[in-house]
């Protein structure tokens, strides 16, 4: 091959790089392994944690132990799509380009909308992408975000944000739900968009319709984030009259995964089309014309515009995607309906019975809400967590991570996958902890306090 | 025939995989929830049976380019092999099962794979300080660029301009407008390289960081990088190292020597995770320890054995993904670098490097190299000798697919006529290198006895070329756009 080259040695090759920033010498890491020592590493990491499989798992805010179909892990695998890359020659990725086309469709079927795109990074980037679209269609500055909103998003939103091109103001919660006169409240001429959650953070299903027509009404525009699994069940934002609806894709047979990959979902009105960000597939016809795929309007895009496209985003999460659209194709209307439904019945039979254990509570009374809701506890939550863990169980997410003054609540989640028996000693610890909690007096003193 | 769409594929009461009866009393929506929140009717997802899906989906499959079939030398995207074992450990249920808000103490085995996946891309990139929270490159730019205004806001100025490369991805421009920035652009010098002299001219006060593609998208080297490392410095701004074309440096050059302030990773390219028919990424931005404080929260940290994340970090620019990051490509990744390990990773770019070399010198006579000499682990041809005989580089990687291997990138970079842009990857035999060859010769000769083949392909693939005018000019982007169509028709 040098001879070819016409190269003295493999060292004339990179001769540009100067010596003073060559590695010399071996880089200070470890030697190679085999296949089967490396499997037996990870093996071992792989056990130090406390996976789905041996705990039961009532964690959500925003990440959910969905069922998640054989075919769908084995179809994913396959390296015709997870080997290809976006699909620059639509001859040779028809594959990819038609799968992307029946996602569109369906997250569209999901929210109610007109057009969605090719996927976002996850639900948070997904809602700061949705912001730069609302304040570059009404020419405003500010986004009015629910609290109802995961924190997490709000936070991606702010990072998003300390560029100087938006500014960011909260609508408080009231008992957990988000409020048209709370909403009314925060709107001012130079609010672009009002960002909501459907259902909310806290489980709480909002009224879509109300906060939508509050918002337009101000010349906003309404943004929904929403469940796409609760969207099953739940009447979808673009029902409501929604500008924008995205959302974390996550639910939708994607593995949790501690916490990525994920899959943001981006839907709008036909209207915003040109200011969509990411990549798009449209339906045209080949030479011979048949019908064929290809990105589409990507003059949007940073390839072509540049400094001027409306938005940075390259590379997406197209793989998860495609586990979105075999994830609805399998379970289908029905399935996953039924999937929702399910949950849902879940939550509200554990919610019942641990509410009935003494001195907890519903944080939010009676409020509708989904597959999740808020347990207030006679004590600290994570108190309880440690508790549950030595029975195998992961009781739920303390609120405290988001807000120091909620120590005794804990946000609690239930997918189709938990059983009855797991429900039920879900409540037996539950009540062997209050009880031992009221024993021990000098702990007693600090719940009360 | 085309595939039919899941839409037209939907039988009524057809189902796939059933869930198990519910073992709680029913009590039915309305119960929970008032009538005007629930949905109307079912969304329209279709219904087909379990192997009616699979069908479909593979039947779609094998209409795909991809790199476990044949090369796939598309510029600047690395597509290298992506071995097997990889994903084998992600899909781990004790690595893949695992919920983000599960407590430290239920996660140490997650912690501590992600905390020695940061040890080895420090000891590679030579830098300090990281993060992996970024789900791909281009967020990792947003997230270096917010950082540069960070830490020029703490020093009471946050500066209005970032300086581009003209040879640079179009990710560089559009991040800098996103975070506020102007960018302005450089010009390349007549070697392919940042014209030092137009470079010194644009630097100022105003200038925020520079960014930079090492080797740049041409396949050069920046042997000035030390002498733009200081100019960049000298003005009091910062320098990114892209890091799109790492993959001519691991084991071979150290970007924290070169001067670099940040450095990003794809860990999709350099790091052979899945590109997944475009995602997920896995972004990973390196840094100085001056900028440390900068980094997304929360970071991660290690006390004697125990790894935890740490939040209280008052100077972070706060969060740029839902959770930490594409946790299953840091896994891949690990698994990567610990196959190949010290030996094997000082391999990837020497031998990345020496099959572009060779690709590029068996068709340096025929098409037109869009510079003399060695090139790093890609090179750029243009062809405009071709153009000349009415075949243009858009002919030419459509005539490729019927080889059935796959185009290079092309029409980029911009300050190519015709570009035609190599990667060939270390993933590559002399004889892999051999077939791609004869191939792009035998379509110069085509061009010269018979163009018009070449003009009409591609021919032996699923479609042929496709009418990207009346896509976007009549936009069909959904089953019931295509059904109204249908009904106009």
């Amino acid at each position: 091959m040098l001879d070819t080259i016409g190269a003295p040695d493999q060292e004339a090759l990179w001769e540009a790089i100067p010596p003073e920033f060559r590695v010399r010498g071996p880089l200070p890491v470890d030697p190679p392994l085999a296949e089967y020592e490396i499997a037996r590493r990870f093996a071992r990491w792989a056990e130090e944690n406390a996976d789905a499989q041996h705990y039961a798992c009532f964690l959500g805010a925003g990440i959910y132990d969905h069922f998640i179909p054989a075919a769908l892990r084995s179809l994913i695998s396959r390296s015709e799509f997870a080997t290809a890359y976006t699909p620059y020659q639509p001859e040779v990725s028809q594959g990819t380009l038609q799968t992307i086309f029946e996602y569109q469709s369906m997250i569209c079927e999901l929210t109610g909308m007109e057009v969605a795109n090719a996927s976002m990074y996850d639900g948070a980037t997904a809602c700061a992408e949705a912001a730069h679209l609302a304040i570059g269609a009404t020419g405003r500055r500010v986004l009015l975000v629910s609290s109802g909103v995961h924190p997490h998003y709000r936070e991606v939103i702010r990072t998003y944000a300390a560029a100087g091109s938006f500014e960011v103001r909260e609508v408080p919660l009231a008992r957990g739900v988000t409020t048209p006169a709370a909403l009314q409240r925060a709107l001012s001429p130079d609010a672009a968009a009002f960002l909501w959650a459907q259902p909310n953070f806290e489980g709480i299903v909002e009224d879509g319709a109300a906060l939508t027509k509050a918002a337009q009404a101000a010349g906003a525009y309404s943004i929904a984030s929403a469940d796409p699994v609760a969207l099953a069940v739940l009447k979808p934002p673009g029902e409501d009259g929604a500008d924008v609806v995205v959302g974390e894709g996550q639910p939708l047979g994607v593995p949790m995964g501690y916490g990525g990959p994920l899959v943001g979902f981006f839907s709008i009105r036909k209207k915003d089309v040109r200011r969509l960000p990411g990549r798009l597939v449209g339906v045209t016809a080949d030479l011979e014309g048949r019908r064929g795929y290809v990105l589409t309007l990507q003059t949007r895009e940073q390839h072509i515009r540049r400094e001027r496209a409306t938005s940075n985003i390259c590379t997406n999460q197209g793989l998860m995607a495609l586990a979105n659209t075999i994830h609805m194709a399998l379970l289908g209307a029905q399935g996953l309906r039924e999937a929702a439904l399910q949950s849902m019945e879940k939550a509200h039979y554990l919610a019942a019975r641990a509410s009935q254990v003494p001195g907890v509570t519903l944080a939010h009374g009676e409020a509708p809400y989904f597959r999740e809701f808020v347990l207030r506890l006679p004590g600290p939550a994570t108190e309880f967590l440690k508790a549950a863990e030595k029975r195998r169980i992961l009781a739920g997410v303390p609120l405290e991570r988001f807000d120091r003054a909620r120590t005794k609540e804990l946000l609690v989640a239930a997918t189709e996958k938990r059983t009855r028996e797991e429900m039920d000693r879900y409540v037996e610890a539950l009540t062997e902890w209050t009880r031992r909690g009221t024993r021990v007096t000098v702990q007693e003193a600090a719940w009360q306090s | 025939m085309a595939e039919l769409t899941l839409r037209e594929r939907s039988v009524k009461g057809h189902r796939g995989p059933r869930l198990q009866p519910l073992d709680v009393p029913a009590e039915g929506a309305e119960r929970f929830l008032p009538r005007e929140r629930l949905r109307g009717e079912a969304p329209g997802l279709p219904e087909i049976s379990e192997p009616a899906v699979v069908r479909h989906f593979v039947n779609l499959s094998v209409l795909n380019h991809h790199i476990d079939k044949a090369i796939y030398p598309l510029g600047s995207c690395t597509m290298k092999y992506n071995p097997k074992l990889n994903d084998e450990m992600a899909q781990l249920p004790g690595l893949q099962a695992l919920h983000p808000f599960q407590s430290e103490d239920l996660s140490q085995g997650a912690l501590a794979v992600i905390g020695e996946l940061h040890e080895w891309l420090k000891a590679i990139m030579g830098m300090p300080a990281i993060t992996t929270q970024p789900a791909a490159g281009a967020q990792c730019e947003l997230t270096a660029i917010l950082m540069a205004r960070a830490y020029h806001q703490t020093r009471g100025n946050p500066r209005e301009e970032v300086i581009v490369p003209d040879s640079a991805h179009g990710t560089n421009p559009s991040t800098v407008n996103q975070v506020g920035y102007r960018a302005v652009t450089v010009p390349s010098g007549p070697d392919g390289c940042v014209d030092l002299k137009a470079l010194r001219e644009e630097v100022s006060d105003k200038t925020a960081a520079l960014m930079l593609t090492n080797p740049n998208t041409l396949g050069i080297f920046e042997r000035q990088v030390g002498e733009i490392a200081r100019i960049v410095h000298d003005a009091g701004a910062l320098l990114y190292l892209d890091g799109a074309n790492l993959n001519a440096l691991v084991g071979l050059a150290s970007p924290g020597a070169m001067g670099f302030d940040f450095a990003h990773i794809n860990l999709h390219k350099t790091f052979s995770t899945p590109h997944g028919g475009g995602g997920p990424g896995g972004g990973v931005l390196c840094v100085r320890e001056e900028l440390a404080p900068f980094l997304p929260t929360p970071v991660l940290e290690r006390t004697g054995e125990r790894y935890s994340w740490n939040y209280d970090r008052p100077r972070s620019i706060g969060r740029v993904h839902s959770y930490y990051g594409n946790f299953g490509m840091l896994v891949r990744a690990l698994c990567y670098v610990k196959s190949l390990g010290a030996s094997g990773l000082a391999e990837v770019s020497r031998e990345a490097i020496l099959n572009a070399n060779y690709l590029k010198a068996r068709l340096r006579e025929a098409y037109t190299p869009s510079h003399e000499g060695y090139c790093m682990h890609e090179f750029v041809l243009s062809a405009s000798k071709q153009k000349a005989r009415g075949v243009r580089a858009l002919d030419i990687a459509k005539r490729i697919l019927d080889f059935g291997m796959h185009a290079p990138t092309t029409y980029f970079p911009l300050i190519v006529d015709e570009a035609l842009m190599v990667e060939p990857t270390e993933t590559e035999t002399k004889a892999g290198l051999d077939a791609y060859a004869d191939v792009l010769l035998t379509i110069d000769r085509e061009t010269k006895k018979d163009p018009e083949r070449v003009k009409e392909a591609p021919t032996q693939t699923p479609v042929r070329r496709l009418d990207e005018a009346r896509a976007a000019r009549k936009l069909v982007l959904t089953w019931r756009d295509l059904e109204a169509e249908g009904a106009g028709a």
